[in-house]
């Protein structure tokens, strides 16, 4: 079973002021709850150009996003901006597959009990019901961080590896690298304030 | 001035500031903190007492802290993330400040993977910045994390740590910048031998005219042996020990001139560091090898300490 809600306007129309949109929309898990008409709501109050909308399945899965960004190449091509209403697995995936663009994620994932995504081992999400990917350029620290860090690296981070694990790749390295890549750093400034860790049933 | 903070009022005055750094035992033995207190006394204007530093269990930080301040010194009580939820901090803070201390330092902690208790729990409810607005919204707004309003509000002297020589680079200046919006009043950064890297790292900071707004102080630790220099070089993340610096240390013939060697770099850093434009001061690491800190102190011409009238 997957639930998401959809997140509040005031957090997704400053991200997408004045620019072209396209959106991705995912109903593949089983016992889906995916508040239809609140995304729907939250689609209709952006004032801005829809170039393309793709209601597709299993957006975790990387292979099939392949087969969806090449199917949708020119409206993507054309958008300035990709919305994606999915759990945090899929909203992951798009934005590791079309990481010099502005993905941000529509959707809080509240539990995904049973059915943890096709490539969860890759893109872990905790459910945590308070989505951080639009601060992160869509890797999260919340799963990803030793010491679940919301305000960058800590003094432990060396040559792109967490000091926790040398195999492990310091994923603050990995958003910092994104975000430069995006022309966004300054994201990076943003003081994230204390998470709510009782949003989530997980 | 905001505190009763003993390094407050040195560096209001506009004196070059000196912190020593205190580790408590691991055991309920009150004399250690004692004997080590009186070793930095009269050579320190204030000095930290770690919270279980590299995850291994030691003496509570606070309760460290309350002998020093028997001692007569201004101790400034080390709080890391990574044992308590904010519920837990806020309480410390409170407990702390009522118990008369003027100073503490916000960390996200070591990683408990790293101690004597591997198989622990890490919290990590909040992060260091996360801590610092925290503790600086209980003293300047009197207000919990949560809103609510308090009667009497913690009177703390807020520092943060800062590591120049972690990744990335350009980060680190930003970073910087975070701590200070969130609260921090002054700075202690991880142990410098890379001095380029630090001076490069300390124009980024006058650049953002950040030196205005919080007070540097720069980390420096002496090196006891070859094998010690080693193990930060190779072994401790986010240490940056250049082979300049291994290589002075070979060039002494026995152990003991490897100390006294390691104690002349020690003091050739304090002096070039405070050089730079924007340094307010030193944090001396001396773990472990609290003997040497007055001479350390003295060689640098930084003797003796400001004292202010009550």
């Amino acid at each position: 079973m997957l639930a998401v809600q959809i997140k509040a306007k005031e957090e997704i129309l400053p991200l997408v002021s004045s620019k072209r949109i396209f959106i991705f929309e995912c109903l593949g898990c089983h016992d889906v709850y995916y508040p239809v008409e609140e995304a729907q709501k939250l689609i209709d109050s952006i004032d801005q150009e829809i170039v393309g909308r793709a209601t597709l399945d299993y957006l975790c899965h990387a292979d099939y996003d392949r087969e969806y960004i090449k199917a949708y190449a020119r409206e993507i091509e054309r958008a300035e901006v990709i919305l994606v209403f999915s759990c945090g697995v899929g909203a992951q995936v798009v934005s590791s597959l079309l990481d010099d663009r502005k993905v941000y994620t529509c959707c809080d994932t509240l539990y995904l009990a049973g059915f943890q995504g096709l490539t969860a081992k890759e893109f872990d999400c905790d459910q945590c019901g308070e989505c951080y990917l639009n601060y992160t350029g869509g890797l999260c620290p919340v799963a990803l961080c030793s010491k679940n860090l919301l305000n960058g690296p800590c003094g432990g981070s060396q040559g792109g590896k967490c000091e926790v694990d040398p195999d492990m790749p310091c994923v603050w390295q990995e958003i910092f690298d994104r975000l430069a890549g995006l022309g966004q750093l300054e994201t990076m400034d943003r003081l994230g304030p204390p998470k709510k860790w009782n949003v989530s049933p997980a | 001035m905001k505190t009763k903070s003993n390094l407050e009022r040195v560096l209001e005055s506009g004196h070059f500031a000196v912190t020593g750094e205190l580790g408590p035992p691991a055991s309920a033995d009150a004399g250690v903190i004692r004997k080590k207190a009186k070793l930095l006394k009269g050579n320190v204007d204030a000095f930290n007492i770690t919270d279980g530093q590299t995850a291994v269990v030691r003496m509570a930080s606070w309760a460290a802290a309350v002998m020093g301040k028997e001692e007569g010194m201004d101790p400034i009580v080390q709080m890391t993330c990574r044992d308590r939820n904010r519920i837990a901090l806020q309480m410390d803070v409170l407990g702390i400040s009522a118990l008369g201390i003027n100073n503490m330092l916000c960390l996200t902690g070591d990683h408990q993977k790293f101690g004597n208790h591997p198989a622990a729990r890490g919290v990590y409810d909040l992060d260091s910045i996360q801590l610092l607005r925290m503790v600086r919204d209980m003293r300047d707004e009197k207000r919990f994390q949560c809103g609510d309003e308090m009667a009497v509000e913690p009177r703390l002297f807020i520092g943060a740590a800062e590591n120049p020589f972690a990744d990335p680079f350009e980060f680190r200046v930003p970073r910087l910048a975070k701590k200070v919006e969130a609260g921090a009043d002054f700075i202690q950064t991880q142990i410098i031998y890379n001095l380029d890297k630090f001076a490069e790292w300390m124009k980024g900071v006058r650049d953002r005219g950040l030196h205005e707004r919080v007070k540097i102080l720069a980390g420096v630790a002496p090196i006891k042996s070859l094998g010690a220099a080693r193990y930060m070089k190779t072994r401790v993340p986010g240490m940056d020990v250049p082979d300049s610096v291994i290589e002075r240390l070979q060039k002494a013939t026995s152990k003991e001139q490897v100390s006294r060697e390691g104690i002349n770099l020690c003091v050739d850093i304090i002096k070039r560091v405070r050089e730079i434009e924007g340094v307010a001061g030193i944090h001396l690491m001396a773990i472990e090898w609290e003997e040497v800190v007055p001479e350390i102190i003295g060689a640098a011409d930084l003797l003796p300490r400001p004292v202010f009238a009550e």
